[in-house]
């Protein structure tokens, strides 16, 4: 393999891991306070993309893109609201499976509403043009994406620990009950992450169908088991460990393809996150817990 | 509580059994008319077996496992290999030519799914060993991640030889008749059912209820959720097996999650914890899918046409009746009970009762 | 008579920077009734966690019979950490699974009652019998074992009868009230047939007739069933009429042991328990 190849798969791989570690924070900021695996996140995402198709084919993209933001952070705020809300002191399992089936919902409503065809993804102005730097050519959003993912990510951590917000999210995440006894409104602090969670699931969006040009109702699915996969591999909870875990994973995958073992590129994920739990079940960044008898 | 003799559930329970055989007979013999219905009589009864033995895992030993597409491919891909017949081989695996040890391997229906079942729990039993040490959520990722590993495999170009990759299989010979499929459902989730009733079920149940208490009660916790996992997994393989046979023609695609959510949204229409529950609901589920058929044809009345009807439709119909038990009758149609003929004795007592009861007073029947 | 049961060596149970326990030794000789006190947080559930294998100790090991079940040497982070009173590290790692020890003969109740909730009384007492089962999953699911199947049941029947839980057998544990519920936990885990019975509390939320009646119904079984009994237990009336010897903890460290009268007059437990006070 050629350095130039190298290098192109290279940074194929760092913008695939952008996009997936912007997801991955979502999970895992979900999962750091309520314990659960958001399988609706995936479809969020896939959500975002039909949006920005429908925003796209009658505005201009400056108005398209704050537009369908507003729309995704509703959408994520909604399923929270009317999925796992109601469930806030059922069996964790309950919730699980109600997310499970919000996600079957969304599928299914995408097919319904914009067949199971697949649609182009809209070209949006700038992202798509391409660059070259020596032999390497690139989009433009190749290149944005890894620093987009990093800004955003510091951004987000300083909210985590510079505002009032933050240091209720952190609370609530530390000890559910306590932090409600201390006058914490839990259910703004749920939204809020939510909101948040599906707003870099949008960007996320916005970086990743730009790069595969379709989306399909279950083009979700598997990039959303992925990013849980890289929440998971980072330490589930924490937000460096998270786009870490997205950054492996996107930069594996690509190697893989670029080794001519597609099949495989899925199936590597999940061998990492058996290999992780086995290991270190803790991930990358992640705390111990220790149970009470 | 008035309960009904022995003698009557019993004859009651054989007169059903002897009903239900005749009518099946009587389908399988007018094939061409209910060739429908009997198609979605076999998909449930398949389906049953499968989402039973989740609950065996899920309902009765409290391990959340979303591996069952996976271990389903496995007894389908051996069933499929095994049963295609000799003389039609190179036409399915038309691409690369079959793998030689394969060409001339046959065995009949009943010992290709029990080898189906058979490859399906040993590979659960390898599985089993790093995934059974996780807590709830974990393991049903971990789990989830496998069934995967086991679809990219399956269609993965170097096995083309015994798969044939991404092409899949077809040719499989179908059931004979609908009742085998029903017998050899019904035998499944008979010894299923005798498991959970053993000294080992309970054992499983004592994990389910509290994990640290059943193990001071010297009960391996590791030892038997590996039991529970491999019998769940052993049966979910004869399912896919079955659901091979069924299909005729089976690919890597068949087995994706969706397969899983499926099988676990039965169990959760059902109830969590009830064997009759899960059977109800794969039987309502399949139906229902049919039923609702309806709503993805454009519907006109009186010359206007009906918003909403079309493609797609039905599903999300579907999907939203299903959040609806999943939020509001969060144990299903059974919760962890089981049908049984003093239930529905019990139950028409109480019918009778507080219809008698609320006849003549206002409010029906509440002193306190 | 003087036969060691359970022999505690230097146990040292350490969270991160926490001492729950440190450097605690003791011993039950067969037949005895030992009780183990001392104000909340002591450290005494988490001595009774570290005899049942459910935590590994930091340091120290436990022996059952004269066989060594629980040893440990601070490992990993801990080398660093550990801050125990006993310089003597284990030499050896033992690590058994709480199944195995209650197979070997301890048995325990839960300080906040752990049962199977959902299923009948009789079924709670039942599955306490599986652990000695002889019939591997086919004779069992083929009802192969009809016998043994048989015996089990009619075991669980009779302990139901002695420890006055028949009438309420088919009944829901947790629809049971308080004092059954904890007559339950006993009745499972003798129903394991142990030496060695731990009981964590077993008298709490109870009302003074209940606490009386466990009084009588600890003696009972310490005759029927030839049991020694090590308990964790506030209400002093209760230790102080039923123990031969009892250990005092505080802060995780042994205070004092001794009789019961000998532990009454013991200036430091007294302290312990009442505080000392700050202008004395």
């Amino acid at each position: 393999m050629s350095s130039t190849i190298l290098l192109q798969h290279t940074l194929t791989g760092i913008s695939l891991g952008g996009a997936y570690a912007l997801i991955a924070i979502g999970y895992t900021m979900v999962y750091g306070i309520l314990r659960l695996i958001n399988f609706a996140h995936g479809d969020i995402f896939m959500m975002a993309g039909y949006f920005m198709i429908f925003a796209m084919a009658s505005m201009p993209w400056f108005i398209a893109i704050p537009l369908v933001m507003i729309l995704t952070v509703m959408l994520g705020i909604a399923v929270e609201q009317v999925a796992y809300k109601p469930l806030r002191s059922a069996p964790r399992m309950s919730i699980m499976i109600s997310a499970i089936g919000v996600s079957y919902l969304l599928q299914n409503l995408a097919t319904y509403l914009f067949t199971a065809l697949p649609r182009g993804y809209p070209e949006i102005p700038y992202l798509k043009k391409i660059l070259h730097i020596g032999d390497v050519s690139a989009s433009l959003v190749t290149i944005i994406t890894p620093f987009l993912t990093v800004a955003l990510t510091f951004l987000l951590i300083a909210l985590i620990n510079h505002t009032k917000l933050g240091m209720a999210m952190r609370a609530v995440s530390r000890d559910y009950e306590t932090s409600q006894l201390m006058g914490i409104k839990i259910n703004r602090v749920i939204s809020a992450t939510f909101a948040i969670g599906s707003l870099l699931a949008f960007i996320g969006s916005l970086l990743y169908f730009t790069d595969r040009m379709t989306v399909f109702p279950f083009s979700g699915t598997l990039p959303g088991l992925k990013c849980f996969v890289a929440a998971v591999l980072g330490g589930i909870g924490s937000i460096p460990g998270a786009v870490v875990g997205g950054f492996i994973l996107g930069i594996g995958e690509t190697v893989l393809v670029a080794m001519g073992y597609s099949t495989f590129s899925d199936a590597f994920t999940f061998a990492i996150l058996i290999v992780m739990l086995l290991f270190r079940p803790t991930g990358l960044f992640g705390e111990k817990v220790t149970d009470k008898v | 509580m008035k309960t009904l003799d022995k003698k009557i559930t019993y004859l009651l329970s054989a007169g059903l059994l002897a009903a239900a055989i005749m009518v099946l007979l009587y389908m399988d013999h007018n094939r061409t008319t209910y060739n429908y219905s009997l198609s979605i009589l076999q998909r449930s009864a398949i389906y049953a077996v499968a989402a039973v033995a989740m609950n065996l895992l899920t309902g009765f030993t409290g391990l959340f496992s979303l591996g069952q597409a996976g271990f389903m491919a496995i007894g389908a891909y051996t069933v499929a290999i095994l049963t295609i017949p000799v003389a039609q081989r190179p036409s399915v695996y038309y691409i690369s030519g079959i793998a030689e040890p394969l060409a001339q391997a046959t065995a009949p229906l009943w010992a290709a799914l029990l080898l189906g079942g058979l490859f399906a729990a040993l590979l659960g039993f390898f599985i089993g060993y790093p995934v059974l040490r996780l807590k709830s959520d974990y393991l049903a990722i971990a789990t989830l991640g496998f069934s995967e590993i086991i679809r990219a495999f399956i269609a993965a170009p170097m096995l083309n030889r015994v798969t044939n990759g991404s092409y899949g299989l077809k040719s499989i010979p179908g059931f004979p008749s609908t009742l085998m499929v029903f017998l050899i459902s019904g035998l499944c989730i008979f010894l299923m059912v005798l498991v959970i009733r053993s000294s080992y079920g309970r054992a499983f149940q004592a994990i389910r209820e509290d994990e640290i208490a059943a193990e001071s009660m010297g009960i391996g916790l590791f030892k038997h959720k590996q039991m529970a996992f491999v019998i769940s997994c052993f049966f979910t393989g004869i399912s896919g097996g079955m659901l091979a046979v069924f299909m005729r023609s089976i690919d890597s695609k068949t087995f994706q999650i969706g397969l899983t959510y499926d099988i676990l949204l039965i169990v959760v229409l059902g109830g969590i914890g009830s064997i009759t529950g899960s059977v109800l609901g794969s039987f309502l589920m399949t139906a229902g899918r049919e039923w609702l058929r309806f709503f993805d044809n454009p519907l006109t009345i009186a010359g206007v046409q009906v918003p909403l009807f079309r493609t797609g439709f039905r599903m999300v119909i579907f999907s939203l009746i299903l959040m609806a038990v999943v939020l509001y009758y969060r144990k299903g149609l059974m919760g962890t009970k089981e049908f049984s003929w003093n239930g529905i004795y019990a139950f028409l007592q109480r019918l009778g009762q507080k219809r008698s009861k609320t006849r003549p007073g206002k409010e029906g029947g509440n002193d306190e | 008579m003087s036969e060691t049961v359970l022999k505690l060596n230097r146990i040292t149970m350490q969270f991160g920077g926490l001492m729950a326990v440190n450097d605690f030794s003791m011993d039950v000789n067969r037949g005895e009734v030992v009780a183990i006190i001392g104000p909340n947080g002591a450290g005494k559930t988490t001595a009774f966690n570290v005899i049942t294998g459910v935590y590994a100790p930091t340091n120290g090991s436990v022996d059952f019979c004269g066989e060594t079940i629980i040893s440990n040497r601070p490992q990993g982070k801990m080398r660093k950490l550990y801050a125990g009173d006993a310089d003597s590290i284990c030499d050896r790692v033992v690590r058994k699974t709480p199944d195995r020890i209650t197979k070997l003969g301890i048995a325990r109740t839960f300080q906040n009652i752990r049962l199977f909730k959902s299923l009948t009384v009789f079924e709670n007492v039942l599955i306490a019998k599986h652990m000695n089962i002889k019939a591997n999953l086919f004779s069992a699911a083929f009802m192969l074992n009809r016998h043994e199947e048989h015996r089990m049941r009619q075991e669980t029947a009779q302990l139901l009868e002695i420890l006055e839980l028949a009438d309420v057998a088919d009944e829901v544990a947790s629809s049971l009230p308080y004092g059954k519920q904890r007559r339950l936990e006993i009745a499972r885990a003798i129903a394991t047939g142990p030496e060695l019975l731990l009981l964590d509390e077993p008298a709490a939320g109870m009302n003074p007739q209940e606490t009386n009646d466990l009084i009588h119904l600890i003696h009972r079984l310490k005759q029927d069933f030839q049991l020694t009994v090590l308990m964790i237990e506030h209400h002093m009336n209760l230790v102080m009429e039923i123990s031969d010897r009892i250990y005092v903890l505080d802060f995780g460290r042994l205070i004092a042991s001794g009789t019961p009268d000998h532990i009454q007059n013991d200036k430091r437990v007294i302290d312990a328990y009442l505080g000392v006070a700050e202008d004395e």
